[in-house]
């Protein structure tokens, strides 16, 4: 690579992409298996423990991750101060709804809101995950009365309704972000093809209202007839 | 065909002495402005009512009048070039308005367009991001080549004849809700990249025309695609598209 590319405009957006291009897949893989805690509980369990015991995933993939998100996150905040002072001044009278959409104004503030959310995730899930494991050293995945603790924690989460408001708000933003990235991310790397972008766009509409709404279903699936 | 009549429009107009002053919006009421008139034409009707009123007339930029020269900008009620697609402020008309309407009329703005005076912008900054890449080496010596001696598929060249015939006027940037110039610069580095003559500086024209880009001030292009709805020429994004595959692959390839 060519010095700069990481401080110049295309290259960032590429980076961009391609962290987006990322967590898409690993958005995608989170579903599926939260997906099984509608279906079974025993399957949720098993696949969590292997989730949560494989060491690629624990120590390479885990970490990947961790670093795909905050670079996502930092990148966009350093795009969108740099976007900012490229136009000190605004319009006193600006209309752009006619030119492009709402979700590819503002991705900075769907995607804020969902990393605000992601910190109540983090502190929900993934801080007292790896405080049992690492800090406790309790690597059994066990609960007190020797089963898998998985099923029960999640089904604890998902029985204050206000957390369930803020949960399925969250992904509202989240298919708003993706409404706009899905396909913004194949025009950045430079993917823009008079054939194929179309179905581009479709699949990315498809993947921002199916992903999103799945998630919403499986929080008040468990919250309206599991969790009580 | 509508027929001609006149109208009475109230006039918001930003007036600034200088690079260095502040500006501010003033207000104008203009009677008797024909609707079969240019949205130019009217600003001169507006400048010959200031001078007969010994006021200092509205500084904004014009050429051709003909929608070609890309001089005239202008960010008509919060729209780039007013409220029509496809054309440049000369070929915008004043019966796009109605009798009674209030106009916004303010420059270009970005970090990238300075202001000079009232409504004209300085982009110097595309003539430098030109000068960086946006041309083809060839020796002029009087033994030139004919460029139609080396055959260009059909679809290339049209598609080169397109993004050619970007003007450079700035609408892309003025729309960009980031002032992001990455159309103008990619219907430059498009023109060259999709011929035979343009590959052979292509690796050291995107990277050049690139980092003159960043270093002018313009903001990232996040995909909106306002600029391609707002082009008078109707350039698509395509081209921005196309000048990322070549970053990235001149990044990739460049021992720079």
């Amino acid at each position: 690579m060519s010095q700069g590319f990481s401080k110049s405009s295309v290259g960032r957006k590429i980076l961009m992409a391609l962290s987006g291009f990322f967590l898409l897949i690993f958005l995608l893989q989170h579903f599926v298996i939260n997906m099984l805690s509608v279906i079974s509980a025993d399957a949720f369990n098993d696949v969590s423990f292997f989730m949560g015991t494989n060491p690629l995933i624990q120590y390479l993939m885990q970490p990947v991750l961790l670093f795909g998100v905050l670079f996502h996150f930092i990148m966009g905040i350093t795009l969108e101060r740099q976007n900012k002072a490229a136009r000190p001044i605004q319009y006193a009278v600006n209309n752009p709804s006619f030119n492009s959409s709402w979700m590819s104004r503002n991705m900075a503030i769907t995607g804020l809101t969902i990393f605000l959310f992601l910190a109540l995730h983090f502190y929900d899930f993934w801080f007292p995950e790896i405080k049992t494991k690492f800090i406790d050293g309790d690597m059994t995945e066990l609960n007190a009365n020797g089963e898998f603790r998985f099923y029960e924690e999640l089904l604890h989460k998902f029985t204050n309704p206000i957390r369930v408001g803020i949960y399925c708000l969250a992904f509202v933003f989240l298919s708003l972000h993706l409404m706009h990235g899905f396909q913004s991310a194949f025009q950045s790397v430079g993917l823009n093809h008079r054939k194929y972008t179309p179905i581009i766009k479709k699949l990315g509409t498809l993947y921002a209202v199916a992903i999103p709404a799945g998630f919403i279903f499986i929080a008040l699936y468990h919250f309206l007839i599991n969790a009580h | 065909m509508s027929t001609t009549k006149n109208i009475n429009i109230t006039l918001k107009i930003w007036r600034q002495k200088n690079a260095q002053s502040k500006g501010n919006l003033e207000t104008y009421q203009l009677n008797n402005v024909s609707t079969s008139s240019s949205f130019l034409e009217m600003l001169d009707q507006l400048n010959e009512q200031l001078v007969n009123e010994r006021k200092e007339p509205v500084a904004f930029d014009h050429d051709c009048r003909e929608g070609i020269c890309g001089m005239c900008s202008l960010y008509i009620n919060g729209r780039a070039h007013g409220p029509d697609t496809g054309i440049t402020t000369c070929q915008l008309h004043m019966r796009m308005f109605n009798d009674g309407d209030t106009i916004y009329v303010e420059p270009w703005r970005s970090t990238a367009f300075p202001v000079i005076k009232d409504l004209v912008v300085d982009r110097s900054s595309f003539d430098r991001i030109q000068q960086a890449g946006g041309f083809v080496s060839v020796n002029t010596s009087g033994r030139t080549m004919d460029a139609n001696a080396i055959p260009v598929p059909k679809a290339d060249a049209d598609k080169a004849f397109e993004a050619a015939a970007c003007i450079g006027c700035g609408a892309c940037v003025a729309t960009c809700k980031n002032g992001s110039a990455m159309l103008f610069v990619s219907a430059k580095v498009s023109q060259f990249a999709l011929l035979p003559q343009g590959k052979v500086e292509a690796t050291d024209r995107v990277l050049n025309m690139v980092r003159q880009m960043d270093e002018e001030g313009f903001g990232n292009c996040t995909n909106t695609g306002a600029c391609e709805v707002e082009c008078p020429k109707g350039i698509s994004i395509e081209n921005i598209a196309r000048m990322n595959r070549e970053y990235l692959s001149a990044s990739a390839t460049s021992d720079k």
